[in-house]
């Protein structure tokens, strides 16, 4: 199973590296001038191109995260097992139910 | 520099898990290593400290300590290096369980080289001809970039990983493996990646090279355990084969 | 977590390899608590443009937008020190690429300093 975590943290960061270089530099020109809700929408909404975007941005940090998130529990506290094996399937899920949902929120 | 009117700080750890620091003067000299240093205390100081040294010029390891929260090979560490404000401190390796004083057990570490698939095992019978092997090829390169580790465990005690994932295999095991995994002599290399696949394998490396900045024969664990995880992310691969 | 327990000097570990680490794990704890936070935010806009809006004006707040400035950098570094991370393991071994370290601290900030200026 490690070598499958692994496999997948380190794919999911490669596809991650493109998406956050475009995020960043979208950040950056966006903020200018002040941010607002219009200007977010005005640009999200009703785009296929932006709803892949940040639908596989959120798929691909859905699976980041957890494995990263579990490395430092087992590593920093006490808590190992299955137990922390669940829990980090549920921040995996909670991730991707919520970031869908801003998905969501912002193309539709 | 002047001889034996400069004196050094030298705490020196006592005891086993339990135990503390006691400080002694020791006079300073010009060419000094740390070994020199434990040495003067147990033969003028105190005649029961427990410490391990065999050659004394740097080629068997087994003079390694802590030196200022560093783990070194004390013969081979000058004292002007470490001790620029004239204080030493000198504690056994870390991540080994206490025996006395600065001797640790190397028992878990030698366990953990086992664990990793560290026993070559032939893979052709006694009267087989010799193999040829070319010594360019890209395997046996990376075999002999690995190769030198004598087990001094310097490396173990560097890696915080180690201290924090009980069951790693550590740097020295992991490189060992390597190096086995690309001989082709090997007869069980398909069980050493099993082995190395395992929690606490080598995954578990997050890349601080702490083994690299600290190995005395300037070997580099952390490209072996690179090489062992393209490795076992090759065996996921169908057709990826051991 | 010292198998030989006792009052332990503390290990030096002062290089650049480790330092990278440490900043690497820690920007991916901060952003992966700030994530769900930020998809929750982004899921107002549910409610219409308006409840969204009234998010970002309280972000407008200095104390909110030195958040995001941190955000930025933290996104930046977990970033670059995760690419040096790739190389090393997936890339043929030229050195411990530790010059990435600097860069890589000095990206992040080039990037901060850009979301300053254009928040200013």
């Amino acid at each position: 199973m490690e070598t499958r975590l692994f496999a997948l943290q380190r794919l999911s960061a490669m596809l991650l590296a493109p998406l956050v270089l475009v995020h960043l530099a979208l950040i950056l020109y966006a903020v200018r001038g002040g941010l607002t809700a219009e200007e977010i929408l005005g640009r999200t909404q009703g785009s296929i191109g932006w709803a892949l975007f940040y639908g596989i941005f959120v798929l691909a940090a859905a699976v980041h995260a957890p494995i990263g998130v579990r490395n430092v529990l087992r590593e920093w506290t006490a808590w190992r097992g299955t137990s922390l094996d669940g829990a980090m399937l549920l921040l995996s899920a909670i991730l991707m139910a919520t970031g869908l949902r801003a998905v969501w929120a912002v193309v539709v | 520099m002047g001889d034996t009117d400069h004196h050094l700080q030298v705490a020196i750890w006592r005891g086993a898990g339990e135990g503390r620091f006691v400080d002694y003067e020791v006079p300073a000299r010009d060419s000094q290593t740390v070994l020199d240093v434990v040495t003067w205390v147990q033969r003028h100081r105190e005649p029961a400290l427990a410490y391990r040294f065999a050659c004394r010029v740097g080629v068997c390891g087994s003079c390694a300590m802590t030196v200022n929260g560093r783990p070194r090979w004390t013969c081979r560490t000058h004292v002007r290096k470490v001790a620029g404000d004239g204080r030493l401190t000198i504690e056994p390796l870390r991540n080994l369980p206490r025996i006395k004083d600065l001797a640790c057990d190397m028992t878990p570490f030698f366990e953990k080289w086992q664990r990793a698939g560290g026993r070559f095992k032939g893979s052709a019978p006694r009267g087989a001809a010799i193999p040829r092997l070319d010594p360019a090829s890209p395997e046996r390169r990376a075999a002999d970039a690995a190769i030198e580790c004598i087990n001094c465990a310097v490396c173990y005690s560097a890696c915080d990983t180690v201290t924090w994932s009980p069951d790693y295999l550590g740097p020295a095991a992991l490189n060992r493996a390597w190096t086995l995994v690309n001989d082709a002599r090997h007869g069980e290399r398909a069980r050493v990646l099993d082995a190395v696949e395992s929690a606490g394998g080598c995954h578990s490396c997050h890349t601080h090279g702490s083994c690299v900045e600290t190995c005395p024969v300037e070997l580099n664990p952390t490209a072996s355990i690179a090489g062992l995880k393209r490795r076992t992310l090759r065996r996921l691969l169908p057709g990826g084969g051991a | 977590m010292n198998p030989g327990g006792g009052n332990v000097v503390r290990p030096d570990r002062r290089h650049g390899g480790f330092a990278a680490f440490v900043v690497h794990r820690v920007s991916g704890i901060v952003l992966a608590l700030f994530l769900p936070m930020h998809f929750l935010a982004l899921g107002l806009a549910l409610d219409g443009a308006g409840s969204l809006d009234g998010l970002l004006a309280f972000a407008e707040l200095p104390l909110v937008k030195a958040s995001e400035w941190a955000l930025v950098l933290l996104l930046t570094i977990h970033l670059v020190f995760g690419l040096r991370v790739l190389t090393l393991e997936f890339l043929p071994w030229r050195g411990a690429r530790k010059h990435w370290i600097g860069w890589g601290a000095g990206l992040a900030l080039a990037a901060g300093a850009v979301f300053l200026f254009g928040v200013a």
